[in-house]
C-alpha cells in the first residue's frame, strides 16, 4: 500500500452540467431534489431515452482568436470555465507560480468527436472532409486540452487522460504526482465531455441505455441516462490555502476482467478505495460521505453496493447523483468530485434520485433522501471501460487523520 | 527543478519496416543487408488466440510493443503500472463508428463501441496480464510520447516502482486520415525503473523547459516521424540503440523534454 501523501490544497472548483452553471445550480438542484434529466432531443436519428442535456451551450460563442476550436465538447469546456470566477482563479494562480509552473490535466472519453460525426455526414463529393472540417487539432483526443491550453495561456505540462468514466478523476492523481516532485507549483485538473451520436448510440447497442430517467440503485433499474458537464478544479499545495478544502488521497486500480464489464467482486474498485483510503491516511469509520459510481446499470450498481455493505458502516451515507446530471462518463470524475466537495462545504448529503423503490442488496449506508450534517470526509468513485477504477479522498481545511 | 532520472530496462519496436528494437540497432549499425520487415500485421502473441483474432489494430500494436519491453526486462507483466499513449487511438475504429452514424446509427456494432475507448489497449493489456496495477490512456497530440514519458516518468518516481510506457498510433485509415498523417503504424514501449538493477539498459535524465527544435534525424528515421506521432520518439530510440547522448522532444506546445542518455551495462551495474 502507498504511503500517506501530504494532501493539497484545492483553491477553486466548478461544475457545469444539466443541473445548471456552475456550482449554486447544482446545489440548489440537489437541495430541491430537481433532476436534469429531459428526453432525448440531441440524437440526429430518434433514440427514446433519457439525457442530461446543458443548456446555454449553443449560445456560447469562443473568443474570436479561438475560432478554430469551435465544436460543442469547446463550448461546453469554454461555458464551464466561465462559471464560479474560475478563470480568475487560474489567472490569479499565473500570475503567483508563472505559466510554466501550472499542470493542465483534464479528462474526456470522447473529445470532440461530435465534430468528426459532423465531418462524416456531410462529407465532400470526392469522399474527404469538407473543407471547414480540415482542422486537424479537432478531430483528435488531445482537441479539449489543447484549446483549453490555449484559452488559460497556460505553458506547463499538459495531458489528456482518457480512460472512459473514470478520466477526470485520474487527473488529481496525475496533479498530485507533478506536484510532489516539484515539477509545477499549481494544477488546473478536471474534465468535459458532450452529447453526441457516439455515446449514445454506442451504449444504446451495448443495451445500457434505460428508455426512462436512469434509476441508480433501484431495484428495476434498467440502464443508464447519458449525460454531458465541464468541471475544473485547482490543485496548490496546502501551505498555500490553509482554509481551502484539501484532496487527501487517491487510488487507481485496474479490474484484469473485461472491456465493458466489472468485475463481479469489485476487485479493481476495492483496491482503489484501499490505495486512496492509504493515501489519506484514513479508516473506513473516518469517511461521512462517499458519492458512487452508481450508473443505474444492473452491473455496475450491484457491484458497487456490495462493496459499500462490506467495507463501510450506516455512519458512512452513501449516494449516486447521477439521476440529476445522467452518466457525463469522461467528466463524471470532476463532477461528481465537485459534489463531494460541496457535501463537505454545505453540509449537504444529496438524496440518491431514482433509487424509490431501492436495490434489496443497498445497505443501511444508503441516503435515499437529502441528509443534512457535517462532512468532514468524502471519497468519490469513478469507474470507467477496460477495468480501470478511480476513487478520491477529500476532506475540510485543517482536517487530520 | 533537479532531473527526473530514471532507468529503462527495455524497449519495444514495432513498425511496417522494424520488427524490434534489433531491427533498430542493425539498421543503425549499418549491417548491410538491412533486417528484414516484419509480417504485415504485429503479431502480438501473449493475446489468447480468441482475443487476437478480435482485437483491433491498435490493440495488436500496442500489445505487440508492450510485451517486447516487458520481455526485455524479465520483469511480470501483472505487477506493472501502464501508461498507455496514442493521439489518435484507433482511427479504423473512429471511422467506421463516424461512417456507421452517418448512415445508420442504430446498427453500430457493441464490441466496435467497446473497442473504440482509447484504454482499449491498455485494458485488453490487463486483461492479458491478470494486471491489477494502476492503467491509464493518454493524448497529446503530436507531442504524445513526449508527454507519455513525462506521465511514466513521475509516475516511477513518485511510486518507486516500474512502469510500462507505450506509445503507438495506427495507420490512418479513410477521410480522417487526411488530418492525422499518419501514413504508416509505429509503435514503441520503454520499461522504466526507478533505480538500476540487473536489466538496466540506460539511465535516462529528463529535464522540462520550453519548446525547443526538436532533434533531427537522418533518413529513414525522419520520413518515419513525419509519418506517424508516435514516432516522435525515435531520437530517443536512436540514442539507446547506438550510443549515449542528449536529444529533445516535445512534451506539449510550449513544452520541451530535455533526454539525457548513458548507456549502462547490466553487468557493471550489479556491482
Amino acid at each position: 500500500m502507498p504511503k500517506p501523501m501530504t494532501p493539497l490544497a484545492i483553491t477553486a472548483y466548478t461544475a457545469t452540467s444539466a443541473l445548471g452553471h456552475g456550482v449554486a445550480a447544482q446545489l440548489d438542484a440537489f437541495g430541491h431534489g430537481r433532476s436534469g434529466l429531459r428526453p432525448n432531443d440531441i440524437s440526429r436519428s430518434p433514440l427514446d431515452c433519457w439525457i442530461g442535456r446543458v443548456g446555454g451551450v449553443e449560445d456560447t460563442a469562443l473568443p474570436e482568436a479561438m475560432a478554430a476550436w469551435e465544436c460543442r465538447n469547446n463550448r461546453l469546456a469554454w461555458l464551464g470555465l466561465n462559471q464560479d470566477g474560475f478563470l480568475r482563479q487560474v489567472e490569479a494562480a499565473r500570475r503567483r507560480h508563472g505559466s510554466a509552473r501550472i499542470a493542465l490535466l483534464l479528462g474526456t472519453s470522447t473529445a470532440s468527436i461530435g465534430a468528426t460525426e459532423e465531418a462524416y455526414r456531410r462529407l465532400d463529393p470526392d469522399g474527404g472532409l469538407p473543407d471547414d472540417m480540415l482542422r486537424p487539432a479537432l478531430h483528435a483526443p488531445h482537441s479539449l486540452t489543447a484549446f483549453v491550453a490555449a484559452a488559460l495561456a497556460l505553458d506547463g505540462p499538459c495531458l489528456t487522460i482518457s480512460t472512459a468514466c473514470s478520466s477526470s478523476a485520474k487527473v488529481f492523481a496525475s496533479a498530485e504526482r507533478m506536484l510532489r516532485l516539484g515539477l509545477v507549483d499549481a494544477a488546473v485538473v478536471g474534465g468535459v465531455d458532450s452529447l453526441c451520436d457516439s455515446v449514445l448510440f454506442g451504449f444504446n447497442a451495448l443495451e445500457l441505455v434505460s428508455s426512462s430517467p436512469c434509476r441508480p440503485f433501484g431495484a428495476a433499474r434498467d440502464g443508464i441516462s447519458i449525460g454531458e458537464a465541464a468541471g475544473f478544479a485547482l490543485l496548490e499545495r496546502a501551505a498555500l490555502a490553509p482554509d481551502a478544502p484539501q484532496l487527501l488521497g487517491y487510488g487507481e486500480a485496474t479490474d484484469a476482467y473485461h472491456m465493458s464489464t466489472p468485475h463481479p467482486q469489485g476487485l479493481g474498485a476495492e483496491l482503489a478505495l484501499d490505495e486512496a483510503l492509504a493515501r489519506a491516511g484514513l479508516r473506513t469509520t473516518q469517511v461521512d460521505y462517499i458519492n458512487l459510481h452508481g450508473t443505474a446499470s444492473q452491473k455496475n450498481d450491484e457491484v458497487e453496493a456490495v462493496l459499500v455493505n462490506r467495507r463501510f458502516g450506516a455512519a458512512t451515507r452513501a449516494s449516486s447523483t447521477k439521476g440529476y446530471t445522467g452518466h457525463t462518463l469522461g467528466a463524471a470524475g470532476i463532477v461528481e468530485a465537485v459534489v463531494a466537495l460541496q457535501a463537505i462545504e454545505h453540509g449537504l448529503i444529496p438524496g440518491n434520485l431514482g433509487g424509490d423503490s431501492p436495490d434489496p442488496a443497498c445497505g443501511a449506508s444508503f441516503a435515499w433522501r437529502n441528509e443534512r450534517q457535517r462532512v468532514e470526509v468524502a471519497l468519490s468513485n469513478s469507474f470507467g471501460f477496460g477495468g480501470n477504477n478511480a476513487c478520491l479522498a477529500f476532506a475540510r481545511a485543517g482536517f487530520a487523520a | 527543478m533537479s532531473a527526473l532520472r530514471v532507468y529503462v530496462e527495455g524497449v519495444g519496436l514495432w513498425s511496417p519496416q522494424l520488427a524490434g528494437f534489433a531491427s533498430l540497432r542493425q539498421l543503425l549499425a549499418g549491417h548491410a543487408p538491412p533486417p528484414p520487415p516484419p509480417p504485415p500485421r504485429p503479431e502480438a502473441a501473449m493475446l489468447p488466440p480468441n482475443e487476437r483474432r478480435r482485437a483491433p489494430e491498435s490493440v495488436r500494436l500496442a500489445v505487440e510493443v508492450a510485451s517486447q519491453a516487458v520481455a526485455m526486462s524479465g520483469r511480470d507483466g501483472s505487477t506493472l503500472a501502464c501508461v498507455f499513449a496514442s493521439s489518435h487511438g484507433d482511427q479504423a475504429i473512429t471511422d467506421y463508428m463516424c461512417a456507421s452514424l452517418a448512415r445508420a446509427a442504430a446498427e453500430l456494432s457493441p464490441i466496435r463501441f467497446h473497442n473504440s475507448v482509447h484504454n482499449a489497449p491498455v485494458g485488453y493489456w490487463t486483461i492479458a496480464n491478470g494486471c491489477h496495477a494502476p492503467s491509464t490512456a493518454v493524448a497529446a497530440q503530436r507531442a504524445s510520447f513526449g508527454a507519455g514519458l513525462l506521465e511514466a516518468a513521475t509516475q516511477v518516481l513518485a511510486g518507486q516502482c516500474p512502469v510500462l510506457l507505450v506509445c503507438s498510433d495506427t495507420e490512418g485509415y479513410g477521410p480522417l486520415r487526411e488530418v492525422t498523417g499518419c501514413t504508416q503504424s509505429f509503435g514503441c514501449a520503454l520499461l522504466l525503473a526507478p533505480g538500476a538493477g540487473p536489466a538496466t539498459l540506460a539511465r535516462l535524465e529528463l529535464q522540462l523547459g520550453p519548446a525547443p527544435a526538436t532533434s533531427a534525424l537522418d533518413e529513414p528515421l525522419a520520413g518515419w516521424s513525419a509519418a506517424n506521432p508516435a514516432a516522435a520518439s525515435l531520437p530517443l530510440l536512436a540514442l539507446l540503440a547506438s550510443a549515449d547522448g542528449r536529444c529533445h522532444i516535445a512534451a506539449g506546445a510550449s513544452l520541451g523534454l530535455q533526454l539525457d542518455l548513458t548507456g549502462i551495462d547490466p553487468l557493471e551495474s550489479v556491482a
